[in-house]
């Protein structure tokens, strides 16, 4: 295995082989105060609404709703009423608590399950000939940026006649078939650049597809299961319109539909309500995009296009 | 509610349990048949599973979208054109297009230009401002934009004159001595529409930066020095050196992001549920779909949706035949 080692560490796959030229590093042009401040007012601006968010959520009512967060700065003795009681309040009577199992409930199954699938169609169209190969993976392509608003109506009249709309099955299994094509697109691509050489002397081993691809692809495919992981976790955490048509409020509703209904609709519920019910529905997604910024990176290049 | 953890787990299990299985009898199947129809039936045995997911949940569902656009709002009876010509005549539907094209015109450009700025931009800092100045512009990224709709309620928000401003928008302009305005209920200019899409460059310029700052890397040392050596100044050497070798990157970023603007509907839908002339194709097809229980008009938004995504997915079929062949 020694010899994939380097392989793994090689991020994009052939659709976007552009010569890999080294780098600039040692620019000539240093950053002048131009590009500084540039970049320092961009930043600000993008982190300047979260900062907010986040500072509110912990303000009591009363703070938080008669005044700006800003005027924290000026007023030390408001920081001393800060709490966590809004997340108390939230998780409880807005519904919020449940609504986060049922994320994870809905996303663990939707993430991993297609993930096995999409890879045996994956080998199949980088390591197998056979007539119509070609045909059947720009299907996939094009398949990529197909809308998933198609499959709305019909897939609702399905699920009503079967009975299973609202349920976990339902939306589960909507994701896998709309995450299909970008898995076996990511897939595919990584898999193409994996070194021919290793498959081949796998065969001349005696080693079936079938071994060869739970030995060797699968394993040296594994940053690439990793991108499509990240992609799709965070794809269907932060998902409303599939969750709103499939599931819709109620007991099984996730994070984002309970927000939503329970919280942002809700005339009475107040800013420190709402931005505590914001925050608790990134923190796991920020969380995994932080640690796997990496393998993400790398599933951004590697070409994802999602429809 | 750890029943439901449990629950999702044990799915997780038996899910990847089940589909080893179905492939190792897939497999055993493809090795009992003789020698030669073992190749060559082998190969689609290991794509049958992942075909029958993209045919069951977007191949068949496109089809029958058509049909149901051609009948009434419960798909009892034919109506022919009926919903195509009542939506592309009712002057809301037409405002829901401007809308939309609105959208497609400024974000996808906007989001290129932005992204490129700070790839080139923060290409220059040391590497730690580098890396955190990116990490910050990315991080929207995994926001969903129901959490951005709470992000950015305490830029928009309104209160009336007189009351202390929550809003940082409101907050800022008065005290420059201006009235507070409710940011989105101005449709003067599509004024309204512009901030909405604010939030989604805000989410997506990350996205954007990644791509270019990658592409912008790539850009081989000795091409600038040659233009360099040139007496080209930076600007030239940007535009007509850097630009045209990362353009394929740019094509990407936009048409990514064209697509996403196309079927835009979570911030919209939170924010304003297209009120005050805000209103998108997405949120009205939802709106069709479930406020008025309208199944004819729904599919016909979403076939006029599927046509408008015809140009890109030739575009993108065309465009991996043609990487595909120089690889």
């Amino acid at each position: 295995m020694t010899s994939t080692q380097t392989t793994m560490g090689a991020a994009t796959p052939t659709t976007k082989t552009r010569k890999r030229q080294p780098s600039r590093e040692g620019q000539p042009q240093k950053a002048g105060w131009f590009a500084r401040i540039v970049v320092f007012i961009l930043c600000f601006l993008w982190i300047v609404p979260v900062i907010g968010l986040f500072l509110t959520s912990f303000r009591p009512r009363d703070d938080a709703n008669e005044s700006g967060w800003w005027t924290l700065f000026w007023t030390p003795s408001a920081w001393s009423r800060m709490s966590f009681d809004n997340y108390e309040t939230a998780i409880d009577q807005g519904g919020l608590g449940q609504a986060f199992v049922n994320s994870l409930a809905i996303t663990l199954p939707a993430t991993f399950i297609p993930i096995l699938v999409a890879a045996f169609a994956a080998y199949a169209f980088a390591f197998m000939e056979f007539p119509g190969r070609n045909f059947l993976f720009l299907a996939v392509v094009s398949l990529l940026v197909v809308p998933n608003y198609i499959a709305f109506v019909p897939i609702l009249r399905i699920y009503g006649d079967l009975q299973i709309a609202g349920t976990f099955p339902a939306v589960w299994l909507a994701h896998i078939g709309f995450g299909m094509s970008l898995a076996i697109y990511i897939l595919r691509n990584y898999m193409a650049t994996l070194p021919r050489s290793v498959i081949e002397s796998a065969k001349i081993d005696g080693a079936s597809h079938f071994q060869t691809f739970f030995r060797l692809v699968l394993p040296m495919s594994l940053p690439a299961l990793a991108a499509f992981a990240i992609f799709q976790f965070l794809w269907v955490w932060n998902d409303l319109l599939v969750a709103l048509i499939f599931v819709g409020p109620g007991d099984n509703a996730p994070i984002t539909v309970a927000l939503r209904n329970n919280l942002m609709g809700q005339a009475g519920s107040g800013q420190h309500l709402i931005t505590a019910g914001g925050f608790l529905s990134m923190v796991l997604p920020i969380a995994v995009f932080l640690v796997m910024q990496r393998f993400f990176v790398r599933g951004l290049t590697a070409g994802a296009v999602k429809g | 509610m750890l029943l439901k953890i449990l629950n999702a787990l044990i799915t997780v299990g038996v899910g990847v349990g089940a589909a080893v299985i179905l492939y190792w009898l897939l497999n055993k199947l493809a090795e009992v048949l003789p020698g030669r129809w073992e190749d060559r039936l082998k190969p689609y045995f290991y794509i049958l599973p992942a075909y029958a997911a993209l045919v069951f949940y977007l191949v068949y569902p496109a089809v029958q979208t058509v049909v149901y656009s051609f009948a009434n709002a419960q798909s009892t009876a034919w109506v022919g054109l009926d919903n195509y010509t009542r939506l592309l005549q009712s002057s809301s539907f037409q405002d829901t297009l401007f809308n939309t094209l609105l959208w497609m015109a400024v974000v996808p450009a906007m989001t290129v230009v932005l992204g490129l700025a700070m790839a080139v931009l923060a290409d220059r800092l040391n590497p730690t401002w580098e890396n955190t100045s990116k990490t910050i512009i990315f991080l929207p990224m995994a926001i969903s934009f129901v959490g951005a709709g709470t992000v950015w309620g305490l830029i928009y928000n309104y209160r009336p004159e007189g009351r202390e401003q929550i809003g940082l928008q409101n907050a800022i302009i008065t005290a420059l001595g201006f009235d507070p305005v409710a940011w989105l209920q101005v449709s003067d200019f599509r004024l309204n529409s512009f901030f909405l899409m604010m939030m989604l460059l805000w989410a997506q310029t990350g996205f954007s930066m990644v791509l270019l700052s990658a592409a912008v890397k790539g850009v081989p040392e000795d091409t600038l020095e040659a233009a360099r050596i040139d007496g080209a100044n930076e600007r030239a050497i940007f535009f007509q050196v850097v630009v045209p070798q990362i353009w394929g990157s740019v094509i990407t970023v936009y048409v990514t992001t064209l697509i996403g603007v196309m079927k835009i509907f979570d911030i919209v839908y939170v924010m304003t549920n297209g009120g005050a002339n805000t209103n998108v194709i997405g949120n009205e097809f939802f709106n069709q779909l479930f406020t008025n229980f309208n199944n004819g008009a729904a599919a016909a938004i979403v076939v006029l949706l599927m046509l408008a995504t015809i140009p890109i997915m030739v575009y993108q079929v065309r465009n991996f035949r043609r990487e595909e062949s120089m690889a």
